[in-house]
């Protein structure tokens, strides 16, 4: 995995999230959470389903609107922030091709109209060897593997060159030498200084690679080193969290904000 | 009869026929790639509900001001437009699908339509607006037809990037902020435009079949966006050619003639396009190493 496409390093501003309530149909997935990412830290986002990790990262990209309280970060453009999706949101029928998919990780230089330069091209090219992705230049992303067109992703999020990234189930169904390859690179972003948020499912993976967690069960559980997170007595918490949406549920009072 | 007199011939004998031609090759110009990113964006159906849904607007201008190609395109344009926006809010602002808002606003449209020409016309009349008279191409109607496949190649040009990444991950386009309504906005308005387009010279009814039948047949034959498009006005343009020499041939009306002509590739394409195409899936082919 020798990539060369570095294009920028520096520190990005913490992003603070603040009384943060993000709610479907008034039914919060995100419950009063308070919580920091630290300039340059690699933090792991974990909780059972349903407990707002999604619902977490997409408010930190801006795809939601917090209900109740905030998120900042200091200074912090869209430019700076690198999102990968969860394939389920993307359309792998479509016909477009990996090389193109990858070279949509210039939008911020190229946006509506621009063409790209040779440099970009090659940069392209030096992306998709950094996956292990030489030679698929052409193939439609239809014909990939799950893993393969997680590779195209991570290229696509290389290219991108962000200082924060922020990753939704990047290693879902996707088999342990890829998972590896693509460690390597969130490790990589990590001694590059810039900030990565990743939702995970597998806990030794969590502790073995990620310093801080964020645990999640729709209520903040706990949130710093991983070690101190991912406690029995925590784990046991969030497990027991209920998935249940009552349409009766009362409304929520803000004293329990403190709380 | 000769290949010429059975290819050329009615072109270079009568003007009609020449207009109407480059009618259709100017249709095709637009609605090709139009009809393409419909398809890839999963709204094939929409575009026929939308081709209803420019009735009762075609139907006020028709009955106010004839076969006229102004009044009819401005009354469906109108018409299309509001469909498509109200159906496009109602989508965005509550739980009801974009497939359900349609079919609910293009049909009480549509009713609207039939209403307007029934109580006020005769049924030569709505036959005339849901068929169309391609052989009755004047210079106005040439004119805007040409305008609109320019402006429609134009404006495509202009929102391809953000309305390719839209179709296939609408998720890094808003994390990017390339915006994403406003492009499907703009794209609406372009079915709209290019169906008013074509419903002079097909009929509101069949406007569309120059649209979605070329654009599915080219799925199987390109594997890339602007190769589809390049395929689709291909075929749009060869459905024009053949399909009014089969009207003047055979003596049959024109618009279905084209659009039947179009079915004919499109089932052809299925059958031996190169890319999936069923004929080469039967075919007993050993499998490859890897």
């Amino acid at each position: 995995m020798g990539a060369r496409v570095t294009m920028h390093r520096g520190e990005a501003p913490a992003i603070a999230v603040e009384n943060l309530t993000v709610a479907y149909d008034r039914h919060p997935a995100v419950h009063h959470v308070s919580c920091r990412f630290e300039p340059g830290s690699l933090t792991a986002v974990v909780g059972p389903n349903g407990a707002g990790k999604s619902t977490l990262i997409k408010t930190l990209v801006g795809l939601l609107k917090p209900a109740e309280g905030r998120v900042s970060a200091g200074g912090l453009t869209r430019a700076d922030i690198a999102y990968l999706p969860q394939q389920a949101e993307i359309d792998r029928s479509f016909p477009i091709t990996v090389a193109d998919t990858v070279a949509l990780g210039h939008w911020r230089r190229v946006g509506i109209l621009g063409t790209l330069t040779g440099a970009m091209r090659r940069q392209v090219g030096e992306a998709m060897s950094a996956v292990g992705l030489e030679g698929f230049e052409d193939r439609a992303i239809g014909s990939l593997s799950v893993g393969q067109f997680q590779r195209v992703l991570f290229a696509r999020l290389l290219l991108q060159d962000a200082r924060v990234i922020l990753l939704d189930e990047p290693f879902n169904a996707i088999d342990a030498r890829t998972t590896a390859d693509l460690i390597d690179l969130v490790e990589r972003w990590h001694g590059e200084g810039r900030t990565v948020v990743a939702v995970l499912h597998d806990m030794d993976q969590v502790r073995r690679h990620f310093p801080a967690t964020v645990l999640l069960a729709r209520d903040l559980i706990a949130a710093g080193p991983t070690a101190d997170c991912l406690t029995a007595e925590h784990l046991l918490r969030a497990r027991q969290m209920s998935e249940n949406w009552h349409e009766d549920a009362a409304v929520c009072e803000p004293a329990r904000r403190s709380a | 009869m000769t290949l010429w007199s059975l290819l050329f011939e009615p072109f270079a004998d009568y003007a009609f026929m020449r207009r109407a031609l480059v009618a259709c090759f100017a249709l095709a110009l637009g609605c090709g790639p139009v009809g393409v990113l419909l398809m890839l964006r999963r709204m094939s159906l929409i575009g026929d509900a939308m081709s209803h849904a420019v009735l009762p607007g075609a139907a006020v201008g028709f009955l106010f001001f004839g076969l006229n190609i102004w009044a009819m395109g401005l009354g469906g344009l109108v018409a299309g437009l509001s469909v498509a926006l109200l159906s496009g809010l109602v989508t965005r602002t509550t739980n009801l699908r974009e497939d359900a808002s349609f079919a609910g606003f293009y049909l009480i449209s549509l009713s609207l339509g039939v209403l307007i020409v029934s109580t006020r016309g005769s049924n030569v009349d709505l036959l005339h607006v849901l068929f169309g008279t391609i052989l009755a191409v004047d210079d106005a109607s040439l004119l805007t037809v040409a305008a609109i496949a320019t402006l429609s190649l134009f404006v495509l040009a202009l929102i391809y990037r953000p309305l390719i990444v839209e179709c296939f991950d609408p998720g890094f386009l808003r994390a990017v902020g390339g915006g994403g309504s406003l492009f499907h906005v703009v794209f609406l308005v372009l079915v709209v435009v290019n169906l008013v387009a074509g419903f002079q010279a097909l009929g509101t009814l069949m406007a569309v079949g120059l649209m979605m039948l070329p654009a599915a047949a080219s799925r199987f034959w390109a594997g890339q966006v602007w190769t589809m498009s390049a395929v689709a006005i291909g075929v749009a343009m060869a459905s024009g050619w053949l399909g009014l020499l089969v009207s003047y041939h055979l003596d049959l009306p024109s618009g279905p003639a084209i659009v039947i002509t179009a079915g004919v590739f499109y089932v052809g394409s299925i059958v031996f396009g190169t890319e999936g195409g069923i004929f080469w899936r039967a075919l007993p082919r050993r499998h490859l190493e890897a």
